[in-house]
């Protein structure tokens, strides 16, 4: 049979032989669903920061008196900025509940020996959640 | 069902070709058959040319990863009737350099499998009169899913984290890392940690989750690096709030 040979192969030697590697593509995340979904846990961070950011600036407005405050709360009621918010909160909630998903696998808690299971890792996360929202609820609400 | 189904085999030969191409195969339709049987009638029946690993043929010895229709898979326990009425897409493992055909360069892997120290680590052996390391069922359980683990690399086919850093130690060899670690007879656990707690280590993982969903041995590479992660976290908290206590 006659086989064609490549001219820009190099030559294939027993002792060299010559491997083909492929080149991960720049848009890998998006040739599958399942690391397109984990980009997008990623970039839910994205809107943890800017939570914290709004979050430091109602921090920094207390301390500077109840007209910083008012300014801060003037500006954060403008549609774009609360448009932002309500994305950025869709983007929190995200981030929260896959992060209680991941937990369960990334915590080993054993009773008695035995393995607590992941669903009941998941579970105690929300109540710390509930309990913690409870809380700040009570603060803020009496 | 139909009584046959086309193969598409990727070809890549070391001596002739820039790039790998796919060439198709008819093979018949069997209702008892995996992916192996079809590439070994290939071989069989016609073209002999075409070469991959295999042995056992029963999911042990862990040499017959492929990826198939773009999942990596152990071809001997993956039916062909799932992909009817097909093409069937059978692909070297991800990631990993080709040498001919489905045949992938497995050294990286090995060197790094080593550096993990996968063995039973004693700061002192206890004399033989002493008898062997006992251990508990609850002791054994701990460990016993990392240690399930066949060294087939499906893990590192699934992970684009070693795709797009090949320094990346990767699932396999962190979870047997782990299975060492875990064993109530090892006492290895720092050098280990020496090797994993870097960036290439544990670290390197962003858990993307795809190993656990790939091993076919039901391993958990994943859980495992984040089990590591908070081991290697709370050991450097240690550190810092007691110094002393570690020297």
């Amino acid at each position: 049979m006659n086989v064609p040979v490549s001219r820009s192969a190099p030559p294939h030697t027993p002792y060299h032989p010559r491997w083909y590697r492929t080149r991960v593509s720049t848009y890998w995340w998006m040739l599958q669903w399942s690391y397109f979904r984990f980009v997008l846990r990623e970039l839910t961070s994205l809107g943890v920061a800017y939570s914290c950011v709004i979050l430091l600036c109602w921090i920094r407005a207390l301390s500077r008196g109840p007209e910083a405050y008012e300014v801060l709360e003037k500006r954060l009621a403008s549609p774009v900025v609360i448009l932002l918010t309500v994305i950025s909160l869709l983007l929190v909630l995200f981030h929260t509940i896959t992060w209680f998903r991941l937990s369960a696998d990334a915590m080993v808690v054993r009773v008695g020996g035995k393995r607590v299971p992941g669903v009941l890792i998941s579970a105690s996360n929300y109540v710390a959640w509930l309990v913690v929202s409870g809380i700040l609820a009570w603060l803020l609400l009496r | 069902m139909a009584d046959n189904i086309q193969l598409d085999v990727a070809r890549y030969s070391p001596e002739r070709d820039d790039s790998p191409s796919f060439q198709s195969y008819t093979v018949p339709l069997r209702k008892d058959w995996v992916v192996l049987d079809a590439l070994n009638y290939v071989k069989d029946k016609i073209d002999g040319s075409v070469t991959f690993r295999w042995s056992c043929r029963m999911g042990v010895c862990g040499s017959c990863g492929m990826m198939v229709n773009g999942k990596p898979k152990l071809t001997c326990a993956t039916f062909l009737s799932s992909y009817a009425p097909g093409p069937v897409r059978v692909e070297p493992l991800r990631y990993f350099p080709v040498v001919r055909d489905l045949v992938v360069e497995m050294s990286d892997f090995m060197t790094k499998f080593r550096k993990v120290k996968p063995w039973l680590v004693r700061k002192q052996e206890k004399p033989i009169s002493e008898g062997e390391y006992l251990q508990t069922p609850q002791q054994l359980e701990h460990y016993k899913q990392f240690s399930m683990c066949i060294n087939c690399t499906l893990c590192y086919a699934a992970c684009p984290v070693y795709g797009l850093d090949p320094f990346f130690v990767g699932p396999a060899a962190i979870a047997m890392a782990q299975r060492y670690n875990l064993d109530s007879r090892d006492q290895g656990a720092e050098e280990r940690m020496d090797i994993l707690a870097q960036h290439e280590g544990i670290w390197g993982c962003t858990f993307v989750g795809e190993c656990t969903k790939a091993c076919p041995k039901n391993v958990d590479p994943a859980g495992s690096i984040q089990q590591y992660k908070l081991t290697a976290a709370m050991h450097w908290f240690k550190n810092l709030l007691m110094p002393r206590a570690s020297k």
